[in-house]
């Protein structure tokens, strides 16, 4: 299996699949609150929609929709799956 | 015939069937009231069983316990402080794997737990299917699938409640293990929790609380020991910090 370079979660485009990989954090609070979110290494994710200003981002984590900032997606990495591959 | 009352308090993520799960208990006999000090409201409601008055407390929504918001606070001071005799941990069926998060937080606080498996209906139609057996296996607690809008296992439920409040089930709740380096630092901490704060609440939960800095918990603790006190607390803190 090739290794894949790592992407940033506030990089995903509509529509796209995202699987996390890590989150890369020093803000204790901050990182306990995404993984409480559903943010957690191994799920897929889903982009749902941008708003009009382009933040927040809506997302489809383990059947629920969860709006993030982009200053929380920054931080969260993985691998961006484009529909086709599906 | 003696009727004893009991408190059950509902926790689980936002959206998982709490407050329908409350109705279906208590009709509509259901009046809403404030946490003190608190604008966050919960509801509360009555209902008998058995010959057993059950106070019903049907907390706000959460997807944690670590007190990032007020609803959060509100939830976890109840099950602290309020010391429930059963709490029921309302999951979402058709979403396991995030509910269990709230689920697991809510063993370390107390092990009077009901695991109750909402959205059983929804769930089949999915496709998915659940061993509660096996859950309840590991999670050390009794799991009930129901489906509150449905009213399918409510009686199951209502059962499991009775034999809980009467001590014929004993829990045996699953124990999270942390790294190494955080259990060593557990382990000198917790008797230090217990000759601050006594037996009554759980040293384990209360020193992981600590060691994250959850100054918040800290100030329910100040207000709840007489001031004498708040210099074991803060000294409790300290070690925490010199850990
Ligand atoms: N299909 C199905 N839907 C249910 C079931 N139980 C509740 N619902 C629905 O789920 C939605 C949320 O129910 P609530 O009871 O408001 O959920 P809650 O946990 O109190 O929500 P918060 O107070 O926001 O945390 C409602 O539309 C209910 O009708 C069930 O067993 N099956
Ligand atoms: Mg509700």
């Amino acid at each position: 299996m090739p290794s894949v370079k790592l992407q940033r979660l506030s990089e995903a485009e509509e529509g796209e699949h995202f699987r996390i990989e890590k989150l890369d954090i020093k803000d204790g609070t901050m990182k306990r609150r995404l993984l409480d979110l559903g943010f957690v290494p191994g799920c897929e994710i889903i982009v749902l929609q941008k708003s009009p200003l382009g933040d927040p981002t809506a997302y489809r984590v383990s059947n629920t929709t969860i709006a993030l900032r982009k200053e929380e997606s920054d931080h969260i990495y993985g691998e961006r799956i484009c529909d086709d591959n599906k | 015939m003696t009727t004893n009352e009991y408190t059950v308090a509902l926790a689980g993520n936002p959206n998982t069937g709490k407050s329908t799960l409350f109705n279906v208990l208590t009709g509509l006999s259901q009046h809403t009231g404030n946490w003190p000090g608190k604008t966050v409201v919960y509801a509360e409601g009555f209902f008998t069983y058995n010959h057993n008055r059950y106070k019903m407390v049907d907390l706000p929504g959460t997807y944690s316990l670590y007190s990032n918001s007020a609803d959060e606070e509100v939830a976890r001071n109840f099950i602290i402080f309020g010391k429930p005799d059963v709490t029921i941990v309302v999951l979402d069926a058709t979403a396991l794997e995030r509910n269990l998060n709230l689920a697991l937080q809510v063993l370390e606080m107390t092990s009077s737990v009901i695991v109750c498996l909402n959205l059983m209906d929804e769930a089949k139609k999915k496709g998915i299917r659940i061993d509660a057996g096996k859950l309840a296996e590991k999670l050390g607690v009794p799991v009930v699938p129901i489906s509150a809008r449905n009213k399918e296992g409510i009686d199951a439920l209502l059962k499991t409640i009775d034999a809980m409040v009467c001590g014929k089930i004993k829990t045996k709740p699953i124990v999270v293990r942390y790294s190494p380096e955080i259990e060593q630092c557990m382990e000198k901490l917790i008797p230090r929790v217990k000759e601050v704060i006594g037996d009554a609440y759980p040293a384990r939960w209360v020193a992981l609380r600590l060691l994250d800095g959850d100054m918040s918990l800290l100030h329910a603790f100040y207000k709840l020991f007489p001031s004498k006190k708040e210099a074991t607390v803060y000294a409790c803190d300290g070690s925490a910090k010199s850990i």
